[in-house]
């Protein structure tokens, strides 16, 4: 078991995030808006989608090195179960379901040299003549898939079923059952399928140095996941906390504050990330022996990354809540808690914060999607990831090339953008429905007669 | 047009509404099938609390509803012609040209960016095809016909340089621009002082006289609308519930919510059976001013002061109320929060019950805020929306007396609620479940948690429907009748004063001009300012009979 930084932070995170759901879960005015989430369809299902791309995510998080003599190398258990499919390389680039490279080749066949397209080493090799049967061989082991899909979704559904009634006796009713069961069953299904034909062909096709696409769209999952919620978990504190106290205080700690975020902002971002990136790089030449592996390395630039990404992006944020606190701290009841004897630091807590987190909320979810695009951008220009971090910015930034070749290579672009799209819509559809339900003036709450 | 109306005997109607229902979606209809009839150079009132429907019957003429309203309506017809049968662009000919109308806010009806004489002219232009000369004249005209002081050169100015009078005068000016036959007053002076108020309206019955257009007023004050309509109809949940001549229905209300809604009303009359009877003064103010600085200039240098409190000494007595009279601006607001150490910049002696609060500061100012609490106007904005009503309540307790443990907070919390007559199970509710009056009530109670010898009423009552004031009113008294509680009670509006106040003090510019007990200022004022906002206030009329 090797436990690396971000590894690190982001079970750190997990324990938080649960320890507070357990701390609130019984609280009668919390218990009203979780279960709106619970009875709201869209909620749910970009819910379930959400814990899909993080239980994958989690999975990429658990590293250890495995028994192997003589080796380095460290790999995730995600990188186990997949070990076909990170093993399997071919030459070069290959078309999805493909069983011959891209390009033709120079290849010896009974003795002659031919100008022909070599067959892959892997896709596709159980087939003895490719020609015919591919697609009876294709639809034969997808329906291998979704039986085995099926098998799965069955004892899950037992399960749950049985833990659930020992649990509560029946189904809760406020569950939206049926659209999380669809979800689930879609989910669980697509991923049986896609990972049993991936067993014999390569299902996203292969990139330039022959390697899996669908294993390397998978991959990025965790990159993406920990660049979003990383960045944001630096950035909050800062925008949140100066925001509040530039409102709030006014005076001598606004100017200071607003001359910081005005200074820091007229500084271009890119400069201080490719300063920042070349700092990390340079300390661990200078450190090699506590930066031995690949992989180790990549997960230390990947950590910088986040955190001045969220140094570099706190002031937007921060100018958006100073306003709101402004605002805020003239209410008549910011007045009242005064009157009442309430301390400041009470009246910053319990009146303030609460009042500007739709705000957080909202941005925070924005954030995560244009930081993901973000680290697309960056490793354009060489500072982001490090280039052997599997990450859909460093596939959407080899598809550059990809696009202008004769034929177009659209594979490695598609899987990318599907499972970013997917992740963040999730997010954003999640967050509507969590504002939506937190926020106590929006519909459907009752009034009180 | 008009020469068509001057035509019409009184026999057929201006407007008349057949079975008019309006209903929003799904829900319950706002509008309820109801029918009226006005005829011309009359004034018509159409009275009701908030939420009964009588904006929404205004605008469902016009037809200006909001797209997810249905209405319908058997016919409704302008001097014969049905409306509901008209296109949306003829309709349009109609909005301004025949049918004119007034909204509420003068604040937000007029654009900010215009000058007024633009925004009257763009309203001439619409209704008659004049010469630019021509628009000016006319212009002016109107804008002396509404009585706006030096309309030559205020036609230059923007709305902001003008004051909430003369932002009415000039909305009316514009409503007037089309010549109507009917102009709709939809709470014409409800945001305006009492002085002005009486102002605007006498100037609507003199324009009414000069063009014999007819006046539709639609108002929650019944006493204002006995002083101005000729007929009154009282709106209830979307129905009209009473219809008849005014000096009828003030005398001999048939339906019960009529006369419930009269008896809430406040009288003048009930300020003069109080017995003046002398209490040790709990409150001491001497000479107390209130500050702010104007900053000018690139270090915020301080070139000047505006005395929003300027030098008041006022006495309030243990278990006696204070009202504390004023128009908007005066101070008075500034004044109450400034007592409670609100507002920075606030000096002079301030003794409650014999401790001396001037000069106090951090810890030793927050440990004997229980003394003064305030209850605010809005009840929308004086309570936090993300927290529960019992944490509201229990906010105070647990700032000044730690002590107190959860168990018997919670106790407290019930008995608080109970006292101010609202149920247990409310406790778990956030604030916007509540109607306007169960949040002040709310309000009330949290001050009330901490023990206080002086609650400090920052108009609490006016914003609320007349019947929810007359509730929210006893049961300040209640209160003060079994815990001795002091208020100071700020408000503008004298009728309520004569409900509630031992003594009064009228504030005019930062200043007190008068004070003294009730009977004193309402009915013997000395003071010329006094007079005039006594005068000004209407009355219903029976009472002057």
């Amino acid at each position: 078991m090797t436990l690396l930084w971000t590894d690190a932070l982001i079970f750190l995170l997990l324990l938080a995030s649960v320890s507070i759901g357990f701390y609130l879960h019984d609280k009668p005015h919390i218990q009203r808006p979780l279960n709106k989430i619970a009875r709201s369809n869209v909620g749910m299902v970009s819910l379930v989608v959400l814990l899909f791309f993080l239980l994958v995510g989690l999975l990429d998080s658990l590293h250890f090195k495995p028994k192997q003599e003589g080796s380095n190398e460290i790999i995730s258990l995600l990188d186990y179960c997949a070990t076909p499919l990170r093993e399997q390389s071919e030459k070069t680039y290959s078309a999805p379901f493909a069983t011959t490279l891209y390009s033709k080749e120079m290849i010896a066949k009974d003795g002659d040299r031919v100008w022909d397209y070599p067959r892959l080493v892997y896709g596709g090799k159980h087939l003895a003549d490719p020609g015919k049967g591919k697609l009876g061989d294709i639809l034969q082991k997808a329906g291998l898939g979704f039986l085995l899909g099926v098998a799965f979704f069955i004892v899950f559904l037992l399960l749950s079923a049985v833990i659930s009634y020992l649990r509560y006796g029946a189904t809760p009713a406020f569950f939206a059952l049926r659209p999380v069961m669809l979800t689930l069953f879609t989910l669980i299904v697509i991923s049986a399928i896609f990972s049993y034909l991936s067993l014999y062909y390569h299902v996203l096709g292969t990139d330039k140095v022959g390697e899996d696409v669908f294993y390397q769209a998978v991959k990025s999952i965790r990159t993406g996941l920990v660049i979003g919620t990383l960045t944001t978990l630096i950035m909050l504190p800062l925008a949140i906390l100066f925001g509040i106290l530039a409102g709030f205080f006014r005076g001598w700690v606004d100017d200071v504050i607003q001359y910081l975020y005005t200074t820091l902002n007229s500084i271009p971002g890119v400069l201080l990330i490719a300063a920042s990136v070349l700092m990390v790089q340079v300390y661990m030449a200078n450190h090699e022996s506590a930066f031995t592996s690949v992989i180790v390395r990549a997960d230390m630039r990947l950590l910088f990354l986040c955190m001045i990404l969220g140094v570099t992006s706190w002031t937007g944020l921060c100018r958006l809540l100073r306003a709101e606190t402004l605002k805020l701290r003239e209410m008549e009841y910011v007045q009242a808690a005064y009157a009442l004897g309430v301390k400041q630091h009470a009246i910053l807590l319990r009146h303030i914060l609460p009042n500007v987190m739709h705000i957080v909320l909202i941005s925070v979810v924005l954030d995560f999607s244009s930081l993901v695009l973000a680290e697309a951008v960056l490793s354009y220009i060489n500072i982001g990831v490090d280039p052997t971090t599997y990450s859909w910015g460093n596939m959407i930034n080899g598809a550059r090339l990809e696009m202008a070749r004769e034929p177009v290579v659209w594979w490695s672009l598609s899987a990318a953008f599907v499972f970013m799209f997917a992740l963040v819509l999730a997010a954003n559809l999640f967050a509507d429905v969590v504002q939506d339900a937190f926020d106590p003036r929006s519909a459907g709450n009752e009034s009180f007669k | 047009m008009a020469l068509n109306t001057e035509n019409n005997t009184m026999t057929e109607p201006l407007l008349s509404v057949e079975n008019l229902s309006v209903r929003f979606g799904r829900s319950q209809p706002v509008v309820d099938d109801i029918s009226f009839t006005l005829y011309a150079g009359e004034t018509f009132a159409l009275v009701g609390e908030s939420g009964s429907g009588k904006s929404i019957t205004a605008l469902s003429v016009l037809r200006l509803l909001p797209n997810n309203a249905t209405l319908n309506a058997a016919s409704i017809s302008l001097q014969g012609e049905n409306l509901l049968k008209l296109s949306e662009l003829e309709l349009c000919k109609i909005r301004g040209r025949r049918i004119g109308l007034i909204f509420q806010d003068p604040m937000s009806s007029l654009n900010p960016v215009m000058t007024i004489g633009d925004q009257v002219a763009e309203a001439v232009r619409q209704h008659f095809p004049l010469s630019n000369n021509g628009v000016q004249r006319r212009v002016l005209e109107l804008l002396q016909q509404v009585e706006l002081p030096e309309p030559q050169q205020r036609i230059k100015d923007f709305p902001h340089q003008l004051s909430g009078g003369q932002r009415q005068r000039v909305m009316i000016a514009i409503a007037l621009a089309g010549k109507p036959d009917l102009l709709i007053a939809d709470e014409p002076t409800t945001s305006l002082d009492v002085t002005i108020q009486a102002q605007i309206l006498a100037l609507l019955k003199s324009i009414q006289q000069q063009t014999g257009m007819a006046l539709w007023l639609i108002s929650h004050d019944l006493a204002l609308v006995s002083t101005m309509a000729d007929r009154v109809a009282v709106m209830q949940h979307g129905k009209i519930v009473e219809s008849s001549s005014s000096s009828d229905l003030f005398t001999q209300a048939q339906h019960p919510y009529t006369r419930k809604l009269l008896a809430a009303l406040p009288s003048m009359q009930s300020g003069l059976n109080r017995c003046p009877e002398e209490k040790p003064p709990l409150l001491q103010v001497d000479n107390f001013h209130c500050h702010y600085p104007i900053r000018k200039g690139l270090f915020k240098r301080i070139v000047g002061y505006v005395r929003a409190v300027d030098g008041v000494s006022l006495t309030i007595q243990q278990g006696k109320t204070l009202a504390l009279v004023g128009e908007s601006g005066c101070g008075k607001t500034t004044l109450g929060k400034g007592l409670l150490n609100l507002i920075p910049g606030s000096f002079g002696s301030v003794k409650i019950d014999g401790l001396d609060l001037d000069g106090l500061q951090g810890e030793l100012l927050r440990r004997q805020r229980a003394n003064i609490q305030i209850v605010f106007q809005d009840p929308f904005s004086s309570m936090n929306p993300r927290m529960l009503v019992g944490d509201i309540i229990a906010e105070g307790i647990g700032a000044l007396h730690p002590d107190i443990d959860a168990v018997e907070c919670k106790g407290r919390v019930r008995q608080l609620l109970q006292q101010v007559g609202l149920p247990e199970d409310a406790a778990l509710r956030y604030p916007h479940e509540f109607s306007g009056g169960q949040r002040q009530r709310i309000c009330i109670a949290r001050a009330l948690a901490v023990r206080p010898k002086l609650i400090v009423c920052d108009e609490p009552t006016s914003a609320l429907d007349v019947s929810v004031q007359a509730q929210v009113i006893r049961l300040l008294k209640d209160l003060q009748k079994e815990q001795g509680i002091s208020y100071l009670f700020i408000t503008h509006d004298l009728a309520v004063v004569a409900e509630i106040a031992d003594d009064v003090a009228v504030m005019y510019q930062g200043k007190i001009i008068e004070q003294g007990s009730v009977g004193q200022v309402l009915f013997k004022p000395q003071h010329a300012y006094t007079k005039k906002l006594i005068s000004a206030v209407p009355v219903l009329k029976k009472e002057v009979a």
